[in-house]
């Protein structure tokens, strides 16, 4: 029996399945196509909690990532750091990724001073936020400023000397924190901090993570984390409960990469499960090819 | 005597974090450790830029296959180090600093760190992560094929949690009759990819994590011990 449409199929060049991802990927992106998600209870129990914390509750902001996992991780650290903005809690952003803090500095740029740097009650360096930068030691590091931040890294990132800066008044380790929120990665990341810092010091953690990663942190919910937020859709349910709660301006497509970022993901499934589909219609079309006609 | 002082310290000072986990008298201790824990970690990285350089100039010495990309990563190494230790494009930031250009901090925006940063490493990396899709794709289509029954397991397990990822898994709930009024539509793949993670990720997950922790948990004991002596090099 011969098939010139299976033949065909069987000795497929993969660059047209990679032309098809190329496709699949840009066409949303250009088109603006975007993809909203229904909010899971990981993710409303942080959106939750950053809400009830009384206003200037200080939340200590941990971005380790770099930007190989920026397009999962940044929207959501945009929309942790809008939310937190939004109920004017302290901010104190550190990183223990030394390609991390770019990342500090791109989301504080994008947040703070596209929306929060001005009006009745902008915030202000040193006083509503402060960027820790670096801390080099990975899980150690964690470990270090849970006990004392000052011997960990006694100045910010500007070279300030942290007793200068009245943010820090009353702050001795990450026991004074309300909440530790971590934009994580892989290594050292959430599960680090849980295990170096939230649980040791008590203090209440929910992590977004990669959606890799997700398995791996998912152990420690609910007992550990308080709320885990996991890849690019865990980044557009946020944005939905932020955009449902404040929808100007954050209902506003410029205001949600995520949800962008949400429409080619999704195309790019659609993809992957019809290419799974064929790649096993062809191969059952194979056996029956040869049981019928060896 | 090489051996036995190496030993020794990772035993005293293992045996501190230990203790002093529990006991918050010896917390200044435990800081101590911690410091030095880092500098001697800041001084691997001069080992590991000394092994990096010996590595590639080896390679381009044998003129090894591939002795070309040697030559491109020790040039960029250079290139990187050099502008970040002179600071290249640094200006003073605030009126507290000395204005003097090194003042500034090397990764300062505008500097040429931070431009190697944004428009060369930051590009590279994203593109070398994005490739992993069209790659996969690929995969996906050859080698994702139902050829025996564990196959077909991981299959059907693959495609409910793919679509369950996405707003598709609501088509699922179109065959299901209208919910009552007030309450969201049932999708059936969601709870089912939910039933999934939960119940065999999560399960097989807790699994490796405390096989892993045990596993530790053992081989910090001979370390502590001194019964295992590998972290040291050579053959013992």
């Amino acid at each position: 029996m011969t098939s010139p449409l299976l033949d065909k199929l069987n000795t497929l060049d993969r660059r047209w399945i990679f032309l098809s991802m190329a496709l699949a990927v840009l066409s949303p992106i250009l088109l603006q196509i975007g993809s909203d998600e229904t909010p899971s209870p990981p993710t409303i129990k942080l959106f939750d909690e950053i809400e009830r914390l009384p206003e200037g509750s200080r939340i200590l902001m941990a971005m380790d990532f770099d930007p190989t996992s920026a397009a999962e991780l940044y929207p959501m650290a945009l929309s942790f750091t809008r939310h937190c903005c939004l109920r004017h809690h302290k901010l104190y952003f550190v990183t223990i990724w030394p390609t991390g803090k770019p990342m500090i500095e791109s989301t504080i740029k994008a947040v703070i001073g596209a929306d929060f740097g001005s009006g009745d009650r902008p915030y202000q360096y040193g006083v509503d936020y402060v960027n820790l930068g670096y801390l080099a030691g990975e899980a150690v590091a964690i470990s270090q400023i849970s006990s004392d931040i000052r011997k960990a890294r006694p100045q910010d990132a500007r070279g300030t000397s942290l007793d200068e800066l009245p943010i820090m008044s009353g702050v001795i380790s990450v026991k004074e924190m309300d909440l530790i929120v971590n934009a994580s990665a892989g290594f050292p990341g959430g599960k680090e901090w849980v295990q170096y810092a939230a649980t040791p010091q008590k203090v209440p953690i929910a992590v977004g993570c990669t959606g890799v990663q997700s398995t791996q942190l998912f152990p420690y919910y609910p007992d550990q984390l308080l709320g885990l937020v996991t890849g690019i859709r865990g980044a557009i349910e946020y944005e939905t409960m932020l955009a449902a709660k404040y929808p100007n301006p954050y209902a506003n497509r410029s205001k949600r990469p995520a949800f962008l970022r949400g429409g080619a993901q999704r195309w790019a499934h659609r993809l992957m499960i019809g290419l799974i589909v064929l790649g096993n219609g062809i191969h059952l079309a194979n056996r029956y090819r040869r049981t019928t006609h060896p | 005597m090489s051996k036995t002082v190496p030993v020794l310290i990772a035993s005293i000072v293992g045996c501190l974090m230990i203790v002093a986990y529990f006991s918050p008298p010896l917390l200044p201790a435990r800081q101590m450790a911690e410091d030095w824990f880092t500098i001697v970690a800041t001084i691997a990285i001069f080992l590991g830029g000394a092994n990096l350089c010996l590595h590639h100039l080896k390679k381009i010495s044998d003129r090894e296959a591939g002795w070309g990309f040697s030559a491109v990563t020790l040039i960029s190494f250079a290139i990187t180090i050099a502008v970040g230790l002179l600071k290249i494009g640094v200006v003073p930031e605030s009126e507290q600093q000395i204005k003097l250009a090194w003042s500034g901090p090397f990764q300062q925006e505008g500097s040429g760190f931070w431009w190697i940063y944004q428009y060369l490493f930051s590009p590279i990396v994203s593109t070398m992560f994005a490739l992993l899709a069209f790659y996969v794709a690929s995969a996906a289509f050859r080698a994702f094929r139902a050829k025996n029954l564990e196959a077909i397991l991981l299959l059907i397990t693959a495609l409910i949690v793919l679509v369950g990822q996405t707003r598709d898994r609501e088509i699922t709930s179109l065959f299901l009759p209208p919910p009552a009024e007030g309450t969201p539509p049932y999708v059936p793949i969601a709870d089912l990819t939910e039933f999934i993670r939960k119940t065999f990720v999560t399960a097989g997950q807790r699994a490796i994590m405390i096989g892993i922790a045990l596993g530790v948990v053992a081989t910090s004991l001979r370390i502590l011990l001194g019964l295992d002596r590998s972290y040291l090099g050579g053959d013992e």
